[in-house]
């Protein structure tokens, strides 16, 4: 296939996660558009660590191929992080305000 | 050189130190130690005055240099400087002298004042007197300038004395803007001076080299401007309205600073640069017009004037027009010489007034007096002489002085002459109708003021004596050759200030002399038919309702300079200042807070709304990125 | 077209569609089950594109372990449908042209690219476990250790909010 139907794919996951965020009101769903967002990435990353630009100067690194992957690796070491932190957070707010609606949100005091 | 001018500085200092104490203490001093001390500090410049004065007679002037006041390297160095020579050292003397009296005087004549307002009366005539010291003392312009405006602030502080009369704070106010319109005249002279020569030192402003560097116009120029300050400060046309309203202030103020001592500081500095001005002979011209115009109007007001103070005022204003009038007919020793006389009849006679003024309760009309002479023969006795001095009769010190300015006058044109002479004929005539009205005659005040009547206590009359003894003789330090005489003023001034030669031969000058007397006592005579039975002059017509209305100058000004301005201001208050830059203010304030409310929306603390705003400027960014 | 062609756009298609499916389902319990279901396929582009083990990874970490929880937290705040009740149907439609202008500024800017210097590798070991193993361990160590690190101060940070105040 194709790079640019790749590229493609994965903006159109990323852009239905942007949309996603801004619809949404609920926490936990406006959480899991982020975590779209991020797989997106991901697939793009991994989709560019299989099709690379044909110069032989790109060919003489010699960990070409796998650098995206590490990449990638790496990326959902930090969701996992994130994930945990934001649930809790989440789990935090739910105690407080009795609810997962971003819009309650609109104080920055208490 | 000697100890005498390494003490120098004290002349000044004392007064300053007096006025710093009174100023300081006033509120638990009392009067008496108030008015020693202010009397005192004038007494110890005098006797330091006297002995400089002593020591320059012997031929040691000095110049003295204390400090630097301004510093531009390679620019500009103005240093506060004092310098003592004949012409200073002369002024010192009035000053000195003349305040040392007339503080003496007032401790008698605001004695009812309370201690408070006393001490700050004494403060500031000491203040005063140290500026005017200042003035005289100055080595360059600039320390001259510094004790010119010092004066001008005496003399608003004293007129409006009594701050709690609007009349007289008005008055004060007058005067003191009158000051000013001249004042920049003069700093315009000094700034056009340190632009063209790089100084204002009086020896380096006077010397040959630079006034080489002068253009003929620069000349011209500069001492118009400075002759502009003097008409501010010296109460020459057109600046001359506000000395007649200085005469709201206390007595005693009006003989020192609005008579003898401040208002001469035009004439002293004119005489002090007389090396320009000699150079500049439109100028001359200008001056000796102006002095003869001023002579003139003045005393023809003062005929009509029933207020005894404003009669002397114009009186004065008239004698510094004929000091102007000498000045501008090049002959300064005869200005510096009616300084000198002018000072001891003026002084004389408005204290003379202040005693009247104050044995009558407060009233200065002159047609509620009369007959005064047998209540009060001493001020009655001084004022005569001082009237005499001033009418020029001979023998006393007005003679003298003023016959050198006709002299000068006729030598420089007869029509020159002629007015000059019709102008010291009113002065008699006026001078005389006041003596006649006010202390001949029956008393027509109220019966309770006649009961009042008495003699001023010593602390008044003694000062009265000194200056009425000094109008005689004060004259015989300049008779001229003429008269058998050597002119010992003239040699005196001789190293500082060169008046023009004089080319009449005695036979002209006998026949001025005789002329000139002969008309006097004509014009002496003339008054006394006249007013020698007045009871009091009906409504005014014709000649005689516009002298008594000061031939409308103050009417005049008011109409062509104070309503355009006022309307101009108004202008720029309600229009400009209002509507235009306040709007302007006011308009980004409101704009700021109209955006703002509208803006606020923006925070409306939604997080979705953010998401929603980054999503478009994200959106915004890459359009322009790739596709702009 | 060939079977990896079609496979491509099976999973192209299921992923799209579930992702939708995910930002419109009303109850949160859907959502979750939708997400793991784009991430089934996401993992099957992985093996498409020769990223075997980032695809296991990618199952065992994002639909095993986080989507678990993400479900656990769910269950456990009894979410449902009608949590959601006031729906902003303007800002909602604002959202979505935002979006689509997005991608379809995003989506022409690349059909602008030049891409004729672009090749697929021909081999597909780079993807495999002792590759990525020998990389990570040897070029990557430092941020490998310091990812340790993060999970440790993630795991304390989750106790501390978490915790009954």
């Amino acid at each position: 296939m194709d790079i640019q139907v790749y590229i493609a794919l994965s903006l159109t996951l990323f852009t239905i996660g942007i949309v996603g965020v801004l619809v949404r009101r609920n926490a936990i769903i406006i959480f899991m558009c982020v975590e779209l967002m991020l797989n997106a990435v991901n697939l793009l990353l991994v989709a560019f660590s299989k099709m690379h630009a044909a110069s032989p100067a790109v060919k003489a690194l010699p960990t070409y191929a796998s650098d995206a992957q590490i990449f990638v690796f790496f990326i959902m070491v930090v969701a996992a992080a994130e994930v945990s932190v934001g649930l809790a957070i989440i789990v935090m707010m739910y105690r407080n305000i009795h609810s997962v609606d971003v819009n309650f949100l609109n104080r920055l005091k208490n | 050189m000697n100890n005498i001018f390494q003490i120098v500085w004290l002349i000044p200092i004392l007064p300053l130190i007096g006025f710093v104490i009174n100023g300081l203490g006033r509120n638990f001093l009392s009067k008496t130690v108030t008015g020693f001390i202010g009397s005192g500090v004038v007494l110890g410049s005098f006797v330091l005055s006297l002995l400089v004065f002593m020591q320059v007679k012997a031929g040691n002037v000095m110049d003295l240099h204390y400090f630097n006041f301004i510093h531009l390297q390679d620019i500009l160095t103005i240093g506060v400087d004092f310098k003592i020579d004949q012409l200073s050292s002369l002024f010192l003397l009035i000053i000195t002298g003349v305040g040392f009296l007339i503080h003496v005087y007032s401790t008698a004549y605001m004695h009812e004042e309370e201690g408070k307002d006393f001490a700050k009366y004494f403060a500031y005539l000491n203040l005063f007197i140290f500026s005017m010291l200042l003035l005289v003392m100055g080595g360059n312009y600039l320390i001259m300038f510094i004790g010119w405006e010092g004066v001008g602030l005496c003399s608003y502080l004293l007129i409006g004395y009594w701050y709690k009369n609007n009349g007289f704070t008005d008055a004060a106010k007058k005067a003191f803007i009158m000051n000013r319109i001249g004042d920049v005249g003069f700093l315009l002279a000094l700034f056009w001076l340190i632009a063209k020569i790089g100084t204002v030192q009086y020896d380096e402003v006077f010397s040959v080299a630079s006034l080489s560097k002068l253009s003929s116009f620069d000349i011209t120029g500069i001492t118009l401007l400075m002759f502009v300050g003097a008409t501010g400060k010296s109460a020459q046309i057109p600046l001359y309205t506000w000395l007649p309203d200085a005469m709201a202030g206390p007595t005693p103020v009006s003989a020192l600073i609005h008579a003898a001592t401040m208002v001469t500081a035009g004439i002293y500095m004119i005489a002090r640069s007389n090396a320009l001005f000699s150079l500049a002979h439109q100028t001359q011209a200008i001056i000796s017009v102006i002095g003869l115009a001023t002579a003139l109007l003045a005393a023809s007001i003062a005929i009509k004037q029933n207020d005894i103070k404003k009669i002397l005022a114009y009186s004065t204003v008239s004698q510094l027009g004929f000091m102007f009038l000498a000045l501008g007919t090049g002959n300064y020793v005869a200005a510096v010489f009616h300084v000198l006389t002018h000072a001891f009849f003026k002084a004389l006679m408005f204290l003379g007034s202040g005693s009247v003024i104050h044995a009558m309760g407060g009233e200065q009309d002159i047609r509620k007096m009369g007959g005064l002479h047998k209540h009060m023969k001493i001020t009655s006795i001084t004022f005569f002489i001082g009237c005499l001095a001033i009418a020029g009769i001979p023998g006393f010190s007005g003679f003298f002085s003023k016959d050198e300015i006709l002299a000068g006058a006729f030598n420089h044109g007869v029509v020159f002459y002629s007015i000059a002479l019709f102008t010291a004929l009113l002065t008699a005539f006026y001078m005389f109708r006041l003596y006649i009205i006010t202390f001949t005659g029956k008393f027509r005040g109220s019966h309770d003021q006649e009961h009042h009547l008495h003699e001023s206590p010593a602390a008044m009359t003694l000062p009265l004596i000194v200056l009425a003894i000094l109008s005689i003789i004060g004259g015989y330090i300049g008779i001229p050759e003429v008269l058998g005489g050597h002119h010992e003023l003239a040699a005196f001034l001789s190293p500082v200030v060169r008046s023009e030669e004089m080319s009449l031969s005695h036979n002209t000058e006998y026949l001025l002399m005789g002329l000139s007397t002969l008309l006097v006592l004509i014009s002496i005579f003339f008054a006394w038919v006249t007013f020698k039975n007045y009871q009091s002059e009906g409504e005014s017509k014709g000649l005689a309702k516009i002298l008594e209305n000061k031939w409308y100058v103050d009417e005049l000004y008011e109409a062509v300079v104070t309503n355009p301005l006022r309307k101009i201001a108004l202008f720029f208050n309600n229009i400009i200042e209002r509507k235009g830059i306040d709007g302007m203010v006011n308009g980004v304030g409101k704009a700021v807070n109209y955006g703002s409310r509208q803006m606020r929306w923006l925070q409306s603390g939604q997080v979705g709304a953010y998401v929603l705003l980054m999503v478009i400027g994200m959106l915004l960014l890459f359009i322009i990125q790739l596709f702009l | 077209m060939n079977i990896t062609t079609l496979a491509f756009f099976l999973l192209s298609f299921i992923a799209v569609g579930s992702a939708i499916m995910m930002i419109t389902s009303k109850s949160p319990v859907h959502s979750v089950l939708w997400l793991i279901v784009v991430f089934f396929s996401i993992s099957g582009h992985y093996i498409l594109l020769n990223a075997q083990f980032l695809a296991v990874v990618n199952i065992i970490v994002y639909a095993g372990a986080i989507m678990v929880l993400f479900l656990f937290v769910v269950m456990l705040m009894n979410l449902n449908a009608e949590t959601e009740p006031i729906k902003n149907y303007r800002l909602q439609l604002i959202g979505v042209l935002a979006g689509g202008a997005l991608l379809l500024v995003l989506i022409s800017a690349i059909m602008r690219i030049d891409v004729e210097q672009v090749v697929q590798m021909k081999t597909g070991d780079a993807g495999l476990i002792k590759v990525l193993g020998m990389t990570l361990f040897k070029n990557y160590i430092l941020p490998f250790e310091i990812s340790s690190v993060l999970f440790l101060s993630a795991m304390i940070g989750a106790v501390i909010i978490g915790k009954k105040d």
